[in-house]
């Protein structure tokens, strides 16, 4: 039923998806982290308006799935709606994805997919 | 009666009977327990989604004075130091650690952050200027995190507990609708082919002893004939023997 405490142990990182302000302040709150070398996977990334959707999807695959470190995943809400079929077929308990606002894109919780999942469990 | 509905396949024998009514209390019992269940997780979904509201309200708040402090950062160093911060990170200082809280028997992991010692990647960061204002712009952040963090452990209880619930209901509603009924209709099959075992063996031995009772009639009446036939010649051979011997019947005796 609930997650094996496997599932859940080692995660210990925070992971951005956002713009850079946001990167910023994160990083300045100390979640950077960049894995020892060869690697040298960094947890977060920056984007912006010349950022393809498909470096975006990447990086939230490979937060989500590949990574097993990873046990909170910050996403912008509006880098979120560009990628919003991935965020919306995302269901999983590990790591959990919480969108968050930015500085430019005030929080709308309309849009927001746990949020809407709780409004139609609760029929409204 | 017996034939409505799906009933379990078994033999309508009184140990099978004993079983299906076994399992039928094994099953109401289930039912209980797992409704209650159902309903303390349902409770504490609901304080869940409530405080998941409440905290992304907050959260909303929270982050607009991050921005703002990140704001006057920039404007204190005069320069734009994301570029230098996102090349200077290289531990992990803000992590977090997991807990498990068990809900009947649910268990939800917490998530709970602390700060990494002997790390610090920004001890240069402002060094020139607007070292002060790095420094609270960086404790603006962590509370920052910290909400968010809060909030990422009710959004994990909250996924969570909403496929728990899922399967408990899931199961409630199969003992309710499949199993309970079903061997309710096996049990009164089972009652009914008794019952009908049970008037067989009574018009069996009715039908037995109604034979039998005829075949002792018989018996008896045949003896009872056999019986009179004795008495009969016995009398006829008596009264054969006394004959008035004046030979008139008819005339009554006399007597003074």
């Amino acid at each position: 039923m609930a997650a094996p405490a496997s599932a859940y142990k080692d995660r210990q990182f925070l992971a951005v998806i956002g713009d850079e302000d946001t990167v910023t302040g994160m990083l300045l709150a100390g979640v950077g982290h960049v894995s020892p070398p060869p690697d040298n996977q960094k947890n977060f990334l920056v984007v912006d308006a010349k950022t393809d959707n498909s470096t975006i999807e990447a990086a939230f695959e490979r937060f989500t799935q590949e990574r097993k470190d990873i046990a909170i995943l910050l996403i912008n809400q509006h880098i979120a709606e560009r990628i919003r079929h991935r965020v919306e077929t995302y269901t999983a308990a590990f790591p959990s994805l919480l969108e968050i606002p930015s500085k430019d894109h005030p929080y709308d919780p309309e849009k927001d997919s746990v949020l809407k999942r709780v409004r139609r469990l609760f029929g409204e | 009666m017996s034939g409505s509905g799906a009933r379990e396949a078994v033999f309508p024998t009184r140990q099978s009977l004993q079983l299906m009514k076994g399992k039928l209390k094994g099953a109401q019992t289930g039912h209980d327990l797992l409704k209650r269940k159902s309903e303390a997780l349902t409770k504490r979904f609901r304080e869940i989604t409530r405080r998941i509201d409440e905290a992304k309200r907050k959260m909303g708040r929270v982050m607009q004075i991050a921005a703002f402090s990140l704001a006057e950062v920039t404007y204190a160093v005069g320069g734009d130091i994301g570029y230098q911060i996102q090349e200077s990170a290289k531990q992990a200082r803000f992590r977090v650690r997991t807990k498990q809280e068990n809900v009947s028997g649910v268990f939800l992991p917490q998530f709970e952050s602390y700060q990494h010692e002997g790390v610090s990647d920004f001890a240069l960061t402002g060094l020139g200027k607007g070292g002060q204002q790095v420094q609270r712009c960086r404790e603006t952040y962590a509370r920052a995190v910290e909400t968010l963090v809060e909030l990422a452990s009710l959004q994990t209880a909250f996924v969570i507990l909403d496929e728990v619930i899922k399967v408990v209901n899931r199961r409630v509603n199969a003992i309710e609708h499949v199993i309970i009924p079903r061997t309710e209709n096996t049990i009164k099959y089972i009652n009914s082919e008794l019952d009908e075992l049970d008037r067989e063996e009574f018009y069996r031995l009715k039908k037995v002893s109604g034979k039998k009772q005829r075949d002792a009639a018989a018996e008896e009446l045949e003896r009872e004939e056999a019986k009179a036939d004795h008495v009969d010649v016995q009398a006829k051979a008596e009264e054969a023997e006394s004959q008035d011997v004046l030979g008139d019947k008819e005339n009554e005796d006399v007597i003074f």
